[in-house]
C-alpha cells in the first residue's frame, strides 16, 4: 500500500539517478583501506622484478656481467636483450607506429633507460641484486634542446631507423625527424597574414611534465604452464587494448590472456600505453612458471614512464585593427624523447592538436607539427586532457592575450568580439571539426559577471599605480581563459588505436528481482564510474543507482571497449550504457504490455516503469517487468532481460568554460598568491553535479601545479633533474587554492544523453588561466610572454627583468 | 628505493650506544627520527652496516631549564618542541621554526638532535643554533666534550662529530625577556627545504638595537652566523638603509647551489630578503607591536 501513496518527486529521489549529487559507492571501500590495488595482489610463490637503468642519456653499452647478482641467494633470473632477442620480444611496437627498446638493445637514448631485469624471491633481494650488476658504457654526444634536433650534425639518436626516411606518419627530413603534420589552408593563411592589419607572433613554450598518479605504473604477470594462459594484473586505462597487444606480441591467443585492472589510484594518461615492465614481467612469469610482480618507485615513474607536453608552439594571429581575428598560424616544435610513444589515436601523430583555434571564429588557419626525437625519456601522453588539447589551448590563449596586449583592448572584450555565435552550431572550424554545441558569450558574460571582472579591472589600474609610486611591492594579474576542448574520442571514420576503432561498450543485465549488474569497456581510476555509470541507468531503466552494480576492468567479463582517458568515457561509454539501456526498455516495453493486455502503443514511460497512456493507474513497475521477464515472457519473445550496445560516436564532443584568476605576485620573491580562481564549466547535461565539482577541484590543483612549477627537467647532460616530490611539484591542501564552480548547460545534440565529458576541462583550461594571470601582471612593465613553469624563482627573474627591483 | 642490509641494535644507554658506534666506527650511524637517514638508505647513499636506534635511551629524552640556559635531549621531537610550555615562555624562535620544517607526520618522528647532528645544510635548526649561540653536548669513547654550534659545521654532511660519537643535547642560552625573533623561511610547498631562510633574536634599548644575532638556512653547504650582518645593525632603529645594508652584508656571505628551488643568484637574493624580513619582524615583536 506504502507503495501506492509515495509521490512521483520520492519516486523519482529514490532511483538516484541523473543530475542527483549521489555520494561515491567507490568510496566506502577506499576511504576504510579496503581498495584491491595491484600492489596488494599476492599470488603463492610471486617473485619481483626490477630495472638496471641507464646512468646516462646517450651511451653505447659495451658490457652488461650480471654473473655476481646471479650468485646472489634469492636471485632467479636476470633478462638482457640477449635473453629477449630469440623470442622477438626485445622491442616493441608504441601506439604512435614507433618501436621502441623493451630492453637497452646495445645503446641507451636517455636517463634511466630500462638495461636489464632483475627477478628474485623478494623485493629486497631484488634491490640488493640491481646494485651488483656490472654495465660498461662508452658515451655518446647527448642531444637536450629539441630546436638543436635537426641540426646536420645533431647526433643520431636511432640509429636502428638509419635509411628509413618514411616514418608512420610520412616522410622523414633528418635522422632526428619523426614526422612531420600540416594541416589547414597554408595559402590562405599566408594571405590573411599579409593582408592584416595587426600581427603577433609568440613563440609559446609548454614544457616537459608528467602525469604523476599517486599509484605508480604496475603489473603482475602470472602464467599458467598447464593451461598455457596468463592472466595480468595491471594499472591499466585501457584493459582491452593491453590484452590484444599482449596477445599479437606472445602469440598466447587473445582468449587466453586474462587482463584484470583492478582500483587505479590515479592513471592521467600515464596508464594508457604499454610498458618495459609489463613485457618484462610476462616473459618473466613464462620462463619461470610463477607469478612475476613489477612495481615502478617514483622516480621510476616521473623520469621514465610518459611525460606530458613539451611542445613548443610558435604561435601567430593576424586581426584587424578593431580586433577581429583573420587568420592563425602555429609551427609547433614537438619533443617525443628517445622513441615516439605517444598515445594517441593512431592517425593523429600530434593528437587533436587543431582544435587550437580554440573558442574563435577563424576565417582561415594552417597548422604544422614537427615530432623530432632528443635523449629523453618517451612518451607525450595526454595528462588530463584530450590528446595535445591541452596544448592547443594553452596556445591559442596565451596568443589571444598577446593579441589584446598589442591591440590595447581588454582580452575579455577581445574573446567576446571573436567568439563563435551560438547559431553558428554546429560549426566547421578552419582546421577541420565539427564543433557539436555551445554558447560562448553566454558563459563569458555570467563568469565575468560572477567575478565583477571590470571592478578587478579598476582596482588592478590603481595597484599598477601604487606600484609605480613605490607604495607597494605588490602586482596583481587577471587571468581570463575561455577554452573550447574536444574529447569523447571518438568515430570510428577518423580514430583508431592499432586498428581497433575507438567506439566503446556497455552490457546491462537485470536480474529476476529487477537488480542490475553493468559491465562497460571503460575503466575507471578514481572517476567514480560505479557511482554515476549506475545513475545513468537508473534514470533510463528505473531501477534505483542502489540496486546496480558496475564493474570494469576484468576483460573476461566487461564488454570490449578502448577505455578511459581523455575524457571519452561519459561521450563514448555513456552512450553505449544509454542505448543498451534503452534497448532493455523497449524489451521491458513489450512485456508490460503483455502484462497489462494492452498495445506497447498505449503505454508511456513514467519514471520507473510503464503506465497506461490515459489511465495512470494502471501501470507496471521495471521491477515488476524483470520478474515478469523470467516468468511469464509473452508468448514468441526471448526469456530474460539484458542487452550489450557498441557505441561508435557519430562526433566528438565539445565542452567549454570560462576560467577567471586573480593573483598577486609579491616581485621581492616571485611567489604568486592566488586570491580567487573562477571556473564556470559546460559539460553538456551534468549525470552528478557532485562528481563534476570534484572533477574540476582535481583538474584545476594539476593546472595549478603544471603553470606554477611542475617540470620534467633535463640538465645539459640529459640528467633528468629533480625526479621526486622534493621537486616535482605537487601541492599540498596548503598550496592549493580555493576553487569556485559554475556552469552553463549546453547538452550534446548527438549524444543520447547530451552529455560532453568533464574530467579534464579544468586542465585543459586552468594552465592558461594561471599563466595568463602571471603574464597579465606583468604586462603593464612591458612584457609580453614570459614562459611556464612560473615558480617562484622564475617570477623573480622576470620581475628583475622588467626592472622590477629598482 | 629499497635500503640494503643492515643489522639493528637498541641500547638503553648513552654508555652501550656510544660502546656500539666506537665498536663498528665508521660502519655504524646512530637512528633517531630516521627522516634523514633512512631516504638516503632507500636510495643507497647511505649504507650503514649498524644502526644504533637512540629510541630506548631515556637520558637523551625532554626539554628541560638549567639557570640560564634551556637543555634539550637529542631525542625530543620536533613536535615535542613545538608542544613545549617552556619554550613558548622562554624561547618562542623554536617553535616558530619547527612548524617551518617539513609536515606534521615528519615532525612528528623526526628529532630535535637529529636535526642538528645530521649536517645537512637544508635544515632548519642548525642556523638557529648559530643564531642563538648554543652549545652541542657531545658523549663518545673518551667522554664528553662540548662544541659550540658556530664551530660544528664543516661542510655538507660534515661536522665536528668523530666516529663513536652522540650527540646527546643542545644547550641555549635563554635572551632576554621581551628579545624579538623571527624565522623567515622561503620554500615552495609544505615539506620542503628552504630556498632561503634567516633566524634572527634581537634586544632593543629605547628604539634602537641593542644586541642582534642573525643566522642562515641552506645558502651555503654549511648554516651561516651572519656576523658582519649582525654588528651592522646594532646601535640603529632598522630603517630602510640599514634593512639593506644587513641584507647586503648577508649575502655576501653565502654560497647557494643552483638547484630545483632557483639559481644561486636567486638564492642568495632570497636570503637578503628573508634577512630584511625577519629583521623587521623581530622589531616589531620586540616593541609588543
Ligand atoms: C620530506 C622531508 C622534508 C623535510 N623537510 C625538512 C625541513 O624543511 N627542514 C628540516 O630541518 N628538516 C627537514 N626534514 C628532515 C627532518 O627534519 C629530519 O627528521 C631531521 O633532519 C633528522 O632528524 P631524525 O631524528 O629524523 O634523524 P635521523 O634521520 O635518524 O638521523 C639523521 C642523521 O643524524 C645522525 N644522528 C641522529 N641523531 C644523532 C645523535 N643524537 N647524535 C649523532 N648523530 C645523530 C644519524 O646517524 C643520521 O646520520 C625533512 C625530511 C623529509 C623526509
Amino acid at each position: 500500500m506504502n507503495e501506492m501513496v509515495i509521490t512521483r518527486a520520492e519516486r523519482e529521489a529514490r532511483l538516484e539517478g541523473m543530475g542527483c549529487k549521489r555520494k561515491r559507492v567507490e568510496d566506502v571501500r577506499f576511504t576504510q583501506g579496503r581498495g584491491q590495488y595491484v600492489d596488494d595482489i599476492k599470488l603463492p610463490g610471486m617473485l619481483h622484478g626490477d630495472f638496471v637503468r641507464s646512468q646516462y642519456a646517450h651511451a653505447k653499452i659495451t658490457r652488461i656481467d650480471a654473473s655476481k647478482a646471479l650468485a646472489l641467494p634469492g636471485v632467479i633470473a636476470v633478462l638482457t636483450a640477449e635473453e629477449l632477442k630469440p623470442l622477438g620480444l626485445h622491442w616493441m611496437p608504441t601506439l604512435a607506429g614507433d618501436v621502441q627498446a623493451v630492453l637497452a638493445d646495445g645503446k641507451v637514448c636517455f636517463q634511466n633507460q630500462e638495461i636489464a631485469f632483475v627477478i628474485a624471491e623478494d623485493r629486497y633481494i631484488v634491490d640488493d641484486a640491481l646494485q651488483l650488476i656490472e654495465v660498461e658504457y662508452e658515451e655518446l654526444p647527448v642531444l637536450v634542446d629539441p630546436f638543436r634536433a635537426l641540426d646536420p650534425e645533431a647526433p643520431v639518436i636511432r640509429p636502428d631507423l638509419d635509411g628509413k626516411m618514411v616514418g608512420a606518419h610520412g616522410p622523414r627530413k633528418h635522422h632526428n625527424h619523426i614526422f612531420e603534420w600540416t594541416i589547414g589552408d597554408r595559402p590562405g593563411t599566408d594571405e590573411a597574414f599579409a593582408a592584416a592589419e595587426v600581427t603577433v607572433k609568440e613563440m609559446i613554450s609548454y614544457h616537459r611534465t608528467h602525469p604523476s598518479p599517486l599509484e605508480t605504473c604496475q603489473c603482475l604477470a602470472a602464467f599458467d604452464k598447464v593451461k598455457g594462459e596468463l592472466t595480468l594484473y595491471g594499472t591499466f586505462q585501457a584493459p582491452h587494448v593491453i590484452r590484444t597487444v599482449a596477445s599479437l606480441l606472445s602469440k598466447i591467443p587473445e582468449h587466453k590472456i586474462h587482463v584484470i585492472a583492478p582500483d587505479i589510484g590515479g592513471g592521467f594518461g600515464n596508464k594508457v600505453g604499454a610498458y618495459s615492465g609489463y613485457i618484462c614481467s610476462i616473459v618473466a612469469s613464462i620462463v619461470t612458471g610463477l607469478p612475476v610482480k613489477w612495481v615502478e618507485d617514483r622516480m621510476e615513474n616521473l623520469s621514465t614512464t610518459s611525460f606530458a607536453r613539451d611542445y613548443h608552439m610558435t604561435t601567430e594571429i593576424a586581426a584587424t585593427r578593431d580586433g577581429k581575428v583573420t587568420g592563425l598560424r602555429v609551427h609547433v616544435l614537438a619533443d617525443h624523447g628517445a622513441f615516439d610513444a605517444c598515445a594517441d589515436p593512431s592517425k593523429w601523430p600530434a593528437g587533436f592538436m587543431n582544435i587550437v583555434t580554440g573558442s574563435y571564429d577563424f576565417p582561415v588557419a594552417h597548422l604544422a607539427v614537427d615530432g623530432v626525437y632528443t635523449n629523453k625519456a618517451p612518451g607525450g601522453v595526454a595528462y588530463r586532457c584530450s590528446f595535445r588539447v591541452t596544448e592547443a589551448a594553452y596556445c591559442i590563449e596565451r596568443g589571444m592575450d598577446i593579441l589584446a596586449q598589442k591591440l590595447g583592448m581588454d582580452p575579455a572584450d577581445l574573446r567576446m568580439k571573436n567568439f563563435i555565435r551560438r547559431e553558428q552550431f554546429p560549426y566547421q572550424s578552419a582546421l577541420g571539426w565539427e564543433y557539436d554545441s555551445g554558447d560562448y558569450h553566454l558563459a563569458m558574460q555570467k563568469a565575468m559577471d560572477a567575478i565583477d571582472y571590470r571592478a578587478l579591472r579598476a582596482e588592478q589600474k590603481a595597484r599598477q599605480e601604487a606600484f609605480r609610486r613605490g607604495e607597494t611591492r605588490e602586482i596583481m594579474g587577471i587571468g581570463v581563459t575561455f577554452f573550447t576542448e574536444i574529447v569523447g574520442a571518438g568515430p570510428s571514420k577518423n580514430c583508431d588505436i592499432l586498428g581497433v576503432a575507438m567506439f566503446d561498450s556497455a552490457e546491462i543485465r537485470i536480474h529476476p528481482t529487477g537488480s542490475i549488474i553493468a559491465r562497460m569497456g571503460s575503466k575507471s581510476q578514481g572517476q567514480g564510474h560505479e557511482t554515476t555509470w549506475a545513475q545513468i541507468i537508473a534514470t533510463e531503466l528505473g531501477i534505483p543507482a542502489a540496486d546496480i552494480m558496475i564493474e570494469e576492468g576484468n576483460t573476461d567479463t566487461a564488454p570490449y571497449g578502448l577505455g578511459t582517458y581523455g575524457s571519452r568515457s561519459t561521450p563514448v561509454a555513456g552512450a553505449a550504457i544509454a542505448l543498451a539501456a534503452r534497448k532493455i526498455r523497449n524489451k521491458a516495453q513489450m512485456i508490460a504490455a503483455h502484462l497489462l493486455e494492452v498495445s506497447e502503443y498505449d503505454l508511456e514511460w513514467d519514471i520507473d516503469g510503464f503506465r497506461v497512456k490515459g489511465n495512470p493507474e494502471r501501470s507496471k513497475t521495471m521491477t515488476e517487468i524483470a520478474w515478469a521477464a523470467y516468468n511469464s515472457p509473452p508468448p514468441g519473445l526471448e526469456p530474460g532481460l539484458e542487452a550489450v550496445s557498441y557505441y561508435d560516436p557519430p562526433n566528438m564532443t565539445y565542452p567549454f568554460g570560462a576560467y577567471f584568476c586573480v593573483m598577486d605576485i609579491d616581485v621581492d620573491t616571485g611567489v604568486a598568491a592566488i586570491r580567487r580562481f573562477y571556473a564556470l564549466d559546460d559539460c553538456g547535461t551534468r549525470i552528478n553535479p557532485m562528481i563534476i565539482e570534484g572533477q574540476v577541484h582535481g583538474g584545476l590543483t594539476e593546472a595549478f601545479a603544471i603553470a606554477m612549477g611542475q617540470e620534467i627537467k633535463y640538465d645539459a647532460m640529459g640528467n633528468v633533474q629533480g625526479a621526486s616530490f622534493m621537486d616535482f611539484f605537487l601541492p599540498t591542501a596548503v598550496e592549493t587554492p580555493k576553487w569556485e564552480t559554475d556552469h552553463t548547460v549546453t547538452p550534446s545534440p548527438h549524444h543520447p544523453i547530451g552529455a560532453k565529458g568533464v574530467g579534464e576541462s579544468p586542465n585543459v583550461g586552468g594552465v592558461p588561466c594561471f599563466s595568463n594571470a602571471v603574464n597579465d601582471a606583468f604586462g603593464f612593465l612591458g612584457s609580453t610572454h614570459i614562459q611556464m613553469p612560473h615558480d617562484a624563482w622564475r617570477v623573480w627573474e622576470a620581475a628583475k627583468r622588467l626592472g622590477a627591483h629598482g | 628505493m629499497i635500503p640494503g642490509p643492515f643489522h639493528y641494535h637498541r641500547p638503553t644507554s648513552v654508555a652501550e650506544a656510544v660502546a656500539l658506534l666506537a665498536a663498528h666506527g665508521d660502519d655504524a650511524r646512530p637512528l633517531a627520527g630516521g627522516h634523514s637517514l633512512i631516504p638516503m638508505m632507500k636510495l643507497r647513499m647511505a649504507v650503514p652496516d649498524h644502526l644504533v636506534d637512540l629510541a630506548a635511551i631515556p637520558d637523551l629524552k625532554g626539554i628541560c631549564e638549567d639557570g640560564d640556559r634551556i637543555v634539550i635531549g637529542a631525542t625530543t621531537t620536533q613536535r615535542e618542541v613545538i608542544g613545549s610550555d617552556l619554550l613558548a615562555a622562554r624561547l618562542p624562535i623554536l617553535a616558530e621554526t619547527a612548524r617551518q620544517i617539513a609536515d606534521p607526520q615528519i615532525r612528528t618522528k623526526g628529532t630535535f638532535g637529529g636535526n642538528v647532528a645530521n649536517g645537512d645544510p637544508g635544515n632548519d635548526m642548525p642556523a638557529l643554533m648559530q643564531c642563538l649561540d648554543a652549545v652541542y653536548r657531545l658523549a663518545g669513547p673518551d667522554g664528553s666534550r662540548t662544541v659550540p654550534a658556530r664551530d660544528y659545521y664543516q661542510g655538507a654532511y660534515f661536522t665536528a662529530l668523530e666516529p663513536g660519537e652522540l650527540l646527546t643535547a643542545v644547550e641555549i642560552p635563554v635572551p632576554p625577556a621581551g628579545h624579538g625573533y623571527a624565522y623567515e623561511k622561503l620554500k615552495r610547498k609544505v615539506g620542503d627545504y628552504a630556498t632561503a631562510a634567516a633566524a634572527v633574536v634581537l634586544t632593543l634599548d629605547g628604539g634602537t638595537v641593542a644586541t642582534a644575532s642573525i643566522a642562515l638556512t641552506n645558502v651555503a653547504s654549511t648554516p651561516l652566523h651572519a656576523a658582519a650582518a649582525s654588528a651592522l645593525v646594532i646601535g640603529t632603529g632598522l630603517d630602510a638603509a640599514t634593512l639593506k645594508a644587513a641584507a647586503d652584508a648577508a649575502k655576501a656571505i653565502t654560497d647557494p647551489a643552483t638547484d630545483g628551488r632557483g639559481t644561486a643568484e636567486y638564492r642568495r637574493e632570497m636570503a637578503g630578503v628573508m634577512v630584511a624580513r625577519a629583521l623587521a619582524k623581530a622589531m616589531r615583536r620586540a616593541k609588543g607591536a
